[in-house]
């Protein structure tokens, strides 16, 4: 039993965007998602700062300081791209108008509450940017986040510890070791990795869990992660 | 007298700029700063500033030698965590109590100062409701959902970065670099942009992204 690397789990959402959608990738291990994407699979990524279409990144020697995501990256803008100010990129997510946004995350609720902003980091400000906006507006949130943190301490909980950045707004959370959904009836687990019991899992999450009749393995390609 | 909103310098730009001032300052991402405004406003060095700005740590920002300078009373932004493991100058002034830090959702950010310029003193949004940052705040249910009571925001300057500009003060912007820019300009009292390059002849329509009416002053810079 092999828990996902962070590629492979960014390969599992993609998988999960649909034709047409409106998607906004957080910072860290959302980003990775874009890479995965069927090419059949015609969607725009709209970033905070306004670019509606953000494409691959540039090739250094093509790089526009000018040119970047919220994330400060220096990108590319695919065909059909627009680029809009702040006030208008969040009215779009205010709006409904981004139908998944895919986030990184400290901890989940069982009833969706999410905590991704602040870590109560000590002698360090504090930094929310458009995660609270993202969390409460998008039409979708889905989390993608290791199960258990480095100290083994569960991730999923009963209720968060750490500061909220929106109420009951997660619908998925994918981890390297589970899909599970959100729901008004609690955490239902819809993929788990093969090897792995239920009891392993509920041993790993601090919240109840309940398998989906259909719950099926947790299978991904190979990925190996960059040197 | 025909209008030309074009000055020779920064520094002429920000003559008037005094004390206590509330300074808008565009710029996320690494694209938008206006980098030589910033500057020429640290070598102007009015006191207790009020700085609104995306990020009071950006790296590509030269927002951090005006904290640094001693200028800055109080920052209202979106980011204030440093890069590196040691706390920044920001960071430093923060923990010792000697700068004031209001922490603001990005979209109630840059909403509070659209607001700001379109005539709106407050309004309901539903982002912040249940966490620390809507702490103390009105709360009003609508259709069954929770929004939080926001107030507009205004500045006496904003500093806004742009590619070009025209006489009338009309400006367009290059790709990600218009963020906070626009909006800031229509908030503020005064509105100053740093463009790359002007225009001899006026911008076409369809290329104006600034309406020109809601720029004050605009100083060309080295790009």
């Amino acid at each position: 039993m092999q828990p996902l690397n962070r590629l492979q789990l960014a390969w599992r959402a993609a998988q999960d965007i649909e034709e047409g959608m409106l998607v906004n990738l957080g910072l860290g291990m959302p980003v990775a998602v874009a890479d995965y994407i069927r090419p059949e699979v015609d969607v725009f990524i709209q970033s905070e700062n306004g670019v509606i279409g953000v494409g691959p990144l540039a090739a250094p020697d093509r790089a526009d300081t000018d040119l970047v995501d919220a994330g400060s990256r220096r990108i590319t803008i695919r065909s059909g791209a627009s680029i809009v100010d702040s006030s208008w990129s969040f009215a779009m997510i205010r709006g409904g108008h981004v139908d998944v946004a895919i986030l990184g995350a400290f901890e989940v609720a069982a009833n969706g509450d999410l905590a991704n902003w602040d870590m109560r980091l000590p002698n360090k400000g504090p930094l929310v940017g458009g995660a609270m906006d993202l969390a409460a507006c998008a039409r979708s949130v889905w989390v993608i986040m290791e199960h258990v943190t480095r100290k083994g301490a569960p991730r999923l909980l009963a209720s968060c510890t750490l500061p909220l950045t929106a109420v009951r707004c997660v619908k998925r959370i994918y981890t390297d070791l589970a899909v599970v959904d959100a729901t008004p009836a609690g955490m239902v687990v819809r993929e788990m990795l093969a090897g792995l019991s239920e009891a392993d899992l509920r041993a790993r999450t601090g919240a109840p869990l309940v398998f989906a009749p259909d719950c099926r393995p947790l299978v991904t390609p190979d990925i190996a992660l960059p040197d | 007298m025909p209008i030309d909103k074009r000055v020779a310098s920064a520094a002429e730009a920000l003559a008037d700029v005094a004390d206590g001032a509330t300074v808008f300052i565009s710029g996320f991402g690494g694209a938008g700063f206006p980098n030589v405004l910033i500057r020429a406003l640290r070598d102007r060095g009015p006191k207790n500033l009020t700085l609104v700005v995306n990020s009071a740590t950006h790296r590509y920002s030269y927002t951090h030698e005006l904290i640094e300078a001693g200028l800055v009373r109080k920052v209202v932004c979106t980011a204030a965590r440093g890069h590196t493991k040691e706390p920044s100058a920001f960071e430093r002034l923060w923990m010792e109590g000697r700068i004031e830090l209001e922490c603001v959702p990005q979209g109630t950010f840059t909403e509070r100062i659209r607001a700001g310029g379109a005539g709106i003193p407050a309004f309901f949004t539903p982002v912040g409701f249940g966490t620390e940052l809507a702490k103390g705040k009105e709360v009003r249910s609508f259709d069954g959902r929770d929004y939080v009571l926001e107030h507009a925001m205004t500045a006496d300057v904003a500093l806004v970065r742009a590619d070009t500009d025209d006489r009338y003060g009309n400006l367009s912007f290059r790709y990600a670099q218009m963020n906070f820019g626009p909006v800031m300009a229509t908030a503020a009292t005064l509105a100053v942009a740093e463009v790359r390059t002007t225009l001899d002849e006026p911008m076409l329509y369809e290329k104006v992204q600034l309406p020109g009416v809601y720029v004050d002053r605009v100083v060309t810079v080295a790009a």
